[in-house]
């Protein structure tokens, strides 16, 4: 038995040219294969090498090599030709960028009978911890309350696995995580045969033990130590047959909502960090602005409760003993303010910056009958509930953060270079988030309370007030858009999309992901990230002739960052606007006009599922409407059927809503259509109420009463999501295809029901109250 | 500092506060009570609702003056022990929660709407205005649905 250092578990491919070849990790000292040579084990094309951690009970780690990298290939001959996102779309660029570090993945099996997964991906909100649990106890044949699944610590081994985006988590990990469990199964057994003398195949698993024929059995808990020893081996390991699973594919509730209900599920500044006390950050009154002077320190030091003040790269930090405290000294400070970088912005100058950068069209409306739309979209906030958050112990030599983060990694890096401290002196604990819809891809209160906690030389609990969050934290950029559709003799011929928006920060990792697989990308030339990230994600579903979508984007700095579904949602959204105009045109019933041009069977087939589920048809009231859209991106595919009201016009709500849903493999169904609930929701609320105004260089809104997020009583009483059987297809993504689809089902919806071309969202745009002082 | 005594989830506790800080605070940082959740500060997204002798509060905009000699319940209070209250059970059963961190106020809002309301309507169950940023509405309003039965 051979040591193996973290050399030996990278892989020999050419992706190791791309990727930097990390130092030896201290989480893996003694990694050893399970047997010589390692035994492979299959699932589907990929295969894994799994191998053991030296641990006194037993840990393995499972590692995806390169012959399971390459992407699936569409293969359908199409009228229109395949875009970029059909051949390989984002999603697959993040599973080829997680696969040279999938040997990470780490499960122990613990003398007490229970699993423990240590899962690199952040959970807030999209039920991950369960899904994955789910493929632990499905493999182990371990009941699923016996799982426990942790948000492993920023581990910069990683690399580029550790990104939570992309609608990616189960694509990527559902292989490697079956792997992972059915290597611990093994083992288990093979523990047990050793010790009863019976070899491992005649031997069976289930409820957490290994059953001999004559009916002995023994608990993974006995057997976690004997399972752990390196002596033993195994066969050939291959996790179980799709078609024997039990537990994966069914309706499962999430392992945490009893946490949830209870109040004790800790979120980041439900920690206990010793001598971290409250502090608030007074903000500049435009977007980064600086701090010129404090003029009124030593009389805000006065104030009861406080305990500190630093003035810190993005304002001024007060400490006080409650967070009460901290609001009331932040808010009595008197800051002289230097200008931000958007000053002189509002609504208006955006747009006409966007409308003067979209791209000609190049089909000119000659000879043929045409038409066009102009379309344009609010910034938007994530607005999580949880605000913008951290808790930072900043020492002379080291730094512990903890905070909610979908790129901890990055995270790490940047403080560490911040507080110039080398980076193993860092460690960055990711908590479970209060919601992030892309938010948490940055890790902007992270590294603001490092920088707080270093001035002060104390550890702190930061909290942005809501305010704060909303006017200085990051929101989905506007956009314009322009749509060109030509047609004749009943066939589309052209469809040309111009999209223009303020420029997103990718600056969270995945432009470096991009950047280290450019050569393997389906797009050409010199694009930047963001139309990269464009050309990846965006793709008609329609046979509509030469079809092009093009992004450019406008230098403003705001502070932006992807936003559930990034650029579907306005740009799917508004093409499925126009396919209704196009339809309306051509003389043809909406649903019928896209069952004919739909290029996929599987997007056809949600289709016909909500048309009949949700009576597509069926004579509505006057003032109401139905409307209709789908969607596919990361290899699923989605419909979406609504009722609306819009008698006041001004205040319609969507009363049903009827959705049909195919991810290929639906891990756990009803978190699936969780993810399409919610989808449902941001759809309703960013098409009918919720943007962000923007008034020199500040969003006006600042609060949920004032960006309308909607509320129970803008939701529908009737919701049903029809989650299509597993197809066979390899598995896609559902944590942001459940936006675009109602974006346009309710805007068709909106038009049919008022007579009117909805071209402006959200519809109702009223800046109906006082802003917060800036 | 003035004191302030008061009973929480069933304990007698004493605080040394001034008159003026919102409840909210009192029992985060002050009590390390931390199911009520902060999210707007101004009694706006309601993630923070709890129960001042029996009715629906919010505590960030209540100062802990007026809490003074009254009973407090908090979502850690609302089971008795093991024992789920059936709104938590119901919240369970249609898997509400997604991110979880508006569902204790949720939880408070609709255990006070059914004292009042035995049998909700969708009228009534569209008052409730608390935020639920994950879009769970129709989980919870299914929720409130299931646990009015069970408790009828």
């Amino acid at each position: 038995m051979r040591e193996l250092g973290y050399s030996a578990l990278t892989p020999d491919s050419g992706l190791l040219s791309v990727a930097r070849t990390p130092p030896p990790s201290k989480g893996f000292p003694m990694a050893r294969p399970t047997t010589e040579p390692p035994e492979p084990g299959q699932v589907g094309r990929r295969r894994f090498l799994t191998y053991l951690v030296a641990a006194p009970t037993l840990t393995v780690a499972t590692k995806l090599t390169a012959d399971g990298l390459a992407p699936a290939r569409a293969d359908a001959v199409v009228p229109t030709l395949p875009q970029p996102a059909e051949i390989l779309d984002l999603g697959d660029v993040l599973t080829l960028s997680c696969a040279p570090t999938a040997g990470m993945l780490v499960l122990e099996l613990t003398a007490d009978g229970r699993a423990r997964l240590q899962l690199p991906r952040a959970e807030v909100g999209q039920g991950i911890t369960t899904a994955t649990a789910m493929l632990v106890a499905e493999e182990l044949d371990l009941p699923l309350d016996r799982v426990d699944v942790v948000l492993s610590d920023a581990r910069t081994e990683l690399l580029f696995n550790q990104l939570t985006g992309g609608s990616n988590t189960m694509r990527s990990l559902y292989d490697p995580v079956r792997a992972t469990a059915a290597t611990a199964r093994a083992r288990m057994v093979a523990a047990a045969g050793a010790q009863w003398g019976t070899d491992a195949s005649r031997l069976s698993t289930r409820d957490g033990a290994v059953w001999a024929p004559d009916g002995r059995s023994a608990s993974y808990g006995v057997l976690a130590g004997p399972a752990s020893r390196t002596d033993l081996t195994t066969g050939s390991v291959a996790p179980k047959a799709e078609s024997a699973h039990t537990l994966v594919g069914t309706p499962t509730s999430r392992k945490d909502a009893r946490a949830m209900v209870t109040g004790t599920q800790v979120y980041t500044l439900d920690l206990d960090v010793p001598g971290a006390n409250p502090v608030m950050v007074r903000r500049p009154p435009t977007i980064n602005g600086t701090v010129r002077k404090v003029n009124n320190e030593a009389a805000v030091r006065a104030m009861p409760g406080i305990i500190d003040i630093a003035v810190v790269p993005t304002g001024v930090a007060v400490m006080a003993e409650t967070f009460g405290q901290a609001l009331d000294g932040k808010n009595a400070l008197d800051v002289t303010w230097g200008p931000g970088t958007v000053d002189g912005e509002d609504n208006e100058t955006i747009k006409k910056k966007l409308r003067a950068a979209a791209l000609p069209f190049v089909v000119p409306p000659l000879l043929t009958q045409y038409v066009d739309g102009e379309f344009d979209f609010a910034f938007a906030s994530h607005a999580p509930m949880e605000s913008n958050s951290a808790v930072a112990d900043v020492r002379e030599d080291s730094a512990t953060i903890w905070a909610g983060l979908k790129s901890p990694i990055v995270a790490k890096q940047t403080i560490a270079q911040e507080l110039g401290l080398p980076e193993n002196k860092v460690t960055v604990h990711v908590q479970q988030g209060g919601g992030s819809f892309g938010r948490r891809l940055f890790f902007d209160a992270a590294l603001e309370a490092a920088h707080i906690s270093k001035a002060m030389k104390k550890p702190v609990r930061l909290m942005w007030s809501r305010i704060d969050d909303m006017r200085h934290g990051r929101a989905r950029a506007a956009s314009y858009h322009r749509i060109r559709a030509t047609f004749a003799l009943g066939q589309v011929l052209t469809f040309e999309h111009r999209v223009a928006s303020v420029e997103t920060d990718w600056s969270h990792g995945l432009g470096e992901i991009l950047t280290a697989y450019a050569a393997k990308l389906p797009v050409g030339g010199n694009l930047g990230f963001a139309q990269t990230v464009f050309l990846l994600t965006v793709k008609s579903p329609y046979n509509f002739g030469v079809t092009t979508q093009l992004l450019n984007e406008v230098p403003l700095k705001f502070h932006t960052s992807a936003w559930r579904s990034v650029y579907s949602a306005n740009t799917r959204g508004a093409e499925e606007i126009m396919v209704d105009e196009i339809a309306k045109k051509l003389g043809k019933d909406p649903v019928q006009f896209r069952r004919e041009f739909v290029k996929s069977d599987r997007q056809r087939a949600v289709l016909d599922k909500v048309a009949e589920l949700g009576e597509w048809g069926k004579k509505m009231p006057a003032g109401f409407a139905q409307g209709v859209a789908v969607h596919g991106e990361y290899k699923s595919y989605t419909a979406c059927l609504v009722e609306l009201d819009a008698r006041d016009p001004k205040h319609p709500r969507v009363t049903k809503a009827t959705i049909a849903v195919d991810v290929g493999k639906p891990v756990n169904p009803r978190g699936v259509q969780a993810q399409m609930l919610g989808g449902l929701t941001d759809a309703i609320s960013t098409t009918l109420t919720a943007g962000l105004h923007i008034d020199r260089g500040l969003p006006l809104e600042g609060s949920y009463s004032q960006f309308h997020y909607a509320r129970q009583k803008n939701s529908p009483m009737d919701v049903q999501v029809h989650v299509m059987p597993a197809t066979g297809d390899d598995i896609g993504g559902a944590g942001e295809l459940g936006l675009p689809a109602p974006v346009g089902a309710i805007a068709n919806a909106y038009a049919r029901a008022t007579g009117t071309r909805p071209r402006s969202f959200p519809i109702t745009f009223p800046v109906d109250f006082d802003p917060f002082p800036r | 500092m003035p004191n302030y005594t008061f009973v929480v989830n069933g304990k007698t506790v004493t605080v040394d506060a001034p008159a003026d800080l919102p409840m909210l605070w009192a029992l985060r940082d002050k009590l390390k009570v931390r199911g009520p959740k902060y999210g707007c500060g101004i009694n706006v997204c309601k993630a923070c609702t709890s129960h001042l002798d029996g009715e629906a509060f919010n505590p960030c905009v209540t100062p802990v003056s007026e809490c003074a000699g009254r009973e407090v319940t908090t979502i850690e209070g609302l089971a008795d022990g093991d024992e789920l209250h059936p709104v938590q059970e119901a919240w369970l059963e249609q898997d509400v929660a997604q991110c979880g961190y508006c569902q204790p106020g949720q939880i408070m809002a609709a255990v006070a709407l059914l004292k009042k309301t035995k049998n909700p309507t969708d009228a009534d169950i569209d008052a409730i205005e608390n935020v639920c940023r994950c879009g769970t509405y129709f989980r919870i309003r299914e929720a409130i649905k299931s646990a009015a039965a069970k408790m009828a």
